[in-house]
């Protein structure tokens, strides 16, 4: 049922868990994530991978209580739709925030963290989340 | 010794989350006044989905941003921590992987209790003095690991502290010596299945921590013929606040000369981070001509003594990332069950 | 054109925990029902198509068509599985209407079922998030109930609409399935029980979510030239006069909106060319609201309500009993139940129940047109059945 971390799944897939890399599509122009063979916005087979935009806004989010199995540690989960400044959607979950100070319209920025562990003899999955700009006051 | 190498880029992280001393001692019955003896009133805590890795990869990414540098330029990659989170795989690779960096650079994980990222930064020196590579990016970062309830457990913290090395043209922060001092000295180990270390308690003191980095220092000043007053700054590892200040004073440093670089009272002892860091924090503010000395410390037992002089090129990397003490205020209390999750003490099943 | 396709049978179980009913006792129930009503021995059927979503992970079970055509003696008949996570059973009607109208096959069974509660809730909820990206949505934990909820929100925030419009959903569904007796939850609710029951993935709280539950629905297919293999001829006679099928990204993130379900637009708008019909015909709908969120985006993408506008309309009254169309007589998704990959069937059922005159719960009385839209993922496989009372 809940199976276990996959090796070459993960390796396959670290250029878009680690550096956010997405989609984009050369005639429309549009960014997105996952990175698919077409665009999934004008059918264009003319696609390149590109890293995205690091930062972006939350244009909605989900304050999950009721998680799968392995998550309990986690939970709420903060789940957020990000719009990335370079126009790409991102569904991500947020990280180091209170829930209750979520609001749509928020700035965050992207960061690896993990994202699941297979017990204690498994591989430990990392990815992309999305936190509030930190430090706050920091001029960066 | 001419070395003409020095540090290109520097970058802190500490994660956000805080555990009180008196919170600790509250759960596990000890007197309160724990935090004022140890000097440590407050420690970083990872949250739960951060690992030593992740937290070097946040210093690391801030220190490439500060260095300014294209990452595929940088040839080695140097992870030192004790709180790996595989125990076989590299965490360097997962750092090189997300920076950009890989394929074509060395990438290790270091061990040497808390001075492994320091052994990074002079293998990192070496290799760009004899001109193998051009950068080295070099990282220290721990989630500490304590029994809890034993006495370590007030400090043990999370964070980390990564440093681009480079030529001197290039450096905010220029090499001006180093000595190392190492002997077997059983202070503090873990075995491979213990999930926390076990220490020697008043051993940790005399003949580790102090015998080792009073002869590293001495070893270096002797070698460089500089004086404790030649000196702005002076880092030492920070097991907690006092012993760097104990270990200064022997060493004919003023507190003037410490307190700048001194992070342990606030976010504990981030082990590999402990040293970096307030190296880091040192960085953050000092100005160009300021000379800065540098002393991890690693159980088992070593200390490495560096002299470096800043340059006017640190004026404006500064800015380019978030600074230490950003990272210190910005912090949100945890109370014990909360930290207890986050740091994994509660085992949860798969049942 | 393809020719008529007529349903000459249907069959349900009621929606609850079977405890003591297997995959193939719910199955056999339904189909056997259905066949009953027909008069159709299963060795006449020409093929059998199954609906489920969730035998494999957590039944252990594939070979779903071997194993339920054979359980009712369907042997040595075609027979198949069909899936895509909730909306199976649309896809599994939609399928037996394509073998009936391409001339392959007179007779054929379409069974739904669904066997969810032999575990407990996080390892549903985990085989349930299935529906979703497994690569960018599923790795991150995402629960089905916590992608709709991002829905809700960007919906709610959107147009205005308030924690109380949206509530009135539910409260309409439970009012509908008090009547229903195949229905899980026949308990009436008020507005406010909705705004003070458990945040499941805020905003969506448990009674804005369908239950979990087991169930099967069957419903027999017959071309023209079936009719004439039927041992009881129909009262009245319903026929499938249109269907759409349409798929979107699986991910959210690829979605041109969020805030409604395009892919049911598309559906729809093919369902409607091919009865000829606009959507103001409809006496009666079921629509798919597994969500309180995804029942208010069906309305709207069917065209029954502008984009922005179903909460409010609900709210005031509209798609109650006695309006045009009703929505989800049968208490829906929300208070009939939702045994996901055999919900579609269940829908397609009950429609022709109304368009015979035959629901044994709310009833929408002279129903000419109906329509069952079935959604697998959260809007990525999409159904849409126009059924038609021909005499």
């Amino acid at each position: 049922m809940a199976y276990r971390l996959s090796p070459a799944r993960l390796w396959r897939e670290k250029d878009s868990r680690y550096r956010l890399v997405g989609g984009m599509c050369r005639r429309c122009g549009r960014r997105f994530y996952p990175p698919r063979p077409v665009c999934p916005y004008c059918g264009s087979k003319s696609v390149e991978r590109v890293e995205l935009a690091r930062q972006g806004v939350v244009e909605t989010f989900a304050i999950t209580y009721t998680v799968q199995e392995g998550f309990r540690d986690q939970a709420p989960i903060v789940y957020a739709i990000v719009k990335l400044d370079d126009g790409a959607r991102v569904f991500a979950p947020l990280t180091d925030v209170e829930p209750e100070k979520v609001h749509t319209g928020m700035r965050v920025e992207a960061v690896v963290r993990r994202v699941r562990v297979d017990d204690d003899h498994g591989l430990i999955a990392y990815g992309i989340k999305f936190r509030p700009l930190r430090p706050a006051k920091s001029g960066q | 010794m001419v070395l003409r190498v020095g540090i290109v880029g520097w970058g802190a992280y500490i994660p956000r989350y805080r555990v009180k001393v008196e919170e600790i001692a509250r759960v596990w019955g000890y007197d309160p006044s724990v935090g004022a003896e140890l000097g440590v009133y407050e420690k970083a805590v990872g949250g739960v989905d951060e690992d030593a890795t992740t937290i070097g990869l946040e210093a690391a990414l801030n220190a490439v941003k500060r260095a300014g540098i294209d990452p595929r330029r940088i040839g080695a990659v140097f992870f030192g921590s004790e709180s790996k989170p595989y125990a076989v795989k590299p965490s360097a690779t997962i750092i090189a992987e997300a920076l950009g960096i890989v394929p074509d650079t060395m990438a290790s994980d270091l061990e040497f209790a808390c001075r492994a990222g320091s052994e990074g930064l002079r293998a990192a020196f070496g290799l760009v003095a004899s001109g193998q590579i051009e950068y080295g990016l070099v990282v220290g970062a721990d989630t500490a690991q304590a029994n809890p309830g034993d006495v370590l457990e007030f400090t043990a913290a999370s964070g980390g502290a990564a440093f681009v090395v480079g030529p001197a043209r290039d450096a905010v922060a220029v090499l001006e010596g180093v000595y190392t001092y190492v002997t077997d000295t059983p202070d503090f180990w873990r075995r491979e299945v213990s999930p926390y270390p076990v220490h020697g308690e008043a051993f940790t003191g005399e003949p580790a921590y102090f015998h080792h980095i009073e002869s590293a220092v001495k070893g270096l000043m002797e070698r460089l013929g500089l004086k404790p007053q030649d000196f702005d700054y002076v880092v030492f590892h920070q097991p907690n606040g006092r012993f760097p200040l104990r270990i200064a004073k022997r060493l004919g440093f003023t507190k003037e000369q410490v307190e700048p670089g001194l992070i342990a009272p606030y976010i504990g002892n981030t082990y590999n981070g402990s040293a970096f860091l307030g190296f880091a924090r040192v960085l953050d503010i000092a100005k160009p001509g300021s000379r800065i000395l540098v002393a991890p410390f690693g159980s088992g037992a070593g200390s490495d003594a560096y002299s470096f002089v800043v340059t006017d090129a640190i004026e404006e990397k500064r800015d380019r990332a978030p600074k230490v003490d950003d990272y210190i205020a910005d912090k949100v209390y945890i109370d014990y069950a909360m930290y207890a999750k986050y740091r994994r003490l509660v085992l949860r099943y798969n049942m | 054109m393809p020719g008529p396709v007529y349903i000459v049978g249907v069959g349900l179980t009621k929606v609850s925990r079977h405890f003591d009913k297997s995959l193939i006792d719910l199955f056999a129930e339904a189909s056997l029902k259905a066949l009953e009503e027909a008069g159709v021995e299963p060795r006449d059927l020409d093929a059998v198509v199954v609906g489920n979503m969730l035998a494999n992970s957590l039944g252990s079970q594939d070979s779903l068509g071997a194993l339920l055509a054979t359980s009712i003696g369907a042997r040595y008949k075609a027979a198949f599985h069909v899936k895509a996570a909730c909306g199976s059973g649309g896809v599994a009607v939609y399928t037996g209407y394509s073998l009936v109208a391409s001339g392959l096959a007179d007779l054929v069974l379409v069974g739904g079922v669904e066997k969810m509660t032999d575990y407990p809730t996080p390892v549903i909820t985990t085989a349930l998030a299935q529906a979703g990206e497994a690569e960018y949505e599923v790795f991150y934990g995402a629960s089905f109930a916590a992608l709709n909820a991002l829905m809700m929100r960007l919906y709610m925030e959107k147009y205005g609409v308030s924690r109380d419009e949206m509530s009135e959903w539910p409260v309409m569904m439970h009012a509908n399935a008090e009547k229903n007796p195949y229905a899980q939850i026949r308990r009436r609710i008020s507005r406010e029980d909705v705004a003070k029951s458990r945040v499941v993935a805020d905003p969506i709280r448990l009674l804005d979510s369908s239950p979990i539950g087991d169930g099967a629905a069957a419903v027999l297919l017959a071309s023209e030239n079936g009719l004439k293999k039927l041992g009881k001829k129909p009262d009245v006679l319903v026929e499938i006069a249109g269907v759409g099928l349409a798929v979107d990204t699986v991910e959210l993130s690829n979605r041109e909106e969020l805030d409604a379900i395009p892919a049911l637009r598309y559906a729809a708008l093919q369902a409607y060319n091919m009865a000829g019909i606009e959507p103001k015909k409809l006496d009666v709908v079921e629509v798919h609201d597994a969500f309180t969120i995804t029942g208010i985006l069906s309305l709207e993408a069917l065209g029954l309500a502008e984009k922005g506008k179903a909460a409010k309309l609900v709210a005031e009254g509209r798609f109650h009993p006695g309006d045009k169309p009703v929505a989800n007589p049968s208490g829906g998704l929300k208070a009939r139940g939702h045994p996901v990959g055999a919900t579609g069937v269940y829908q397609v059922a009950e429609i022709t129940m109304q368009l015979r005159g035959d629901f044994p719960g709310v009833k929408v009385e002279g129903a000419e047109y109906g329509l069952a839209s079935n959604i697998g993922g959260d809007g990525s496989t999409i159904t849409a059945i126009v059924l038609r009372r021909v005499r």
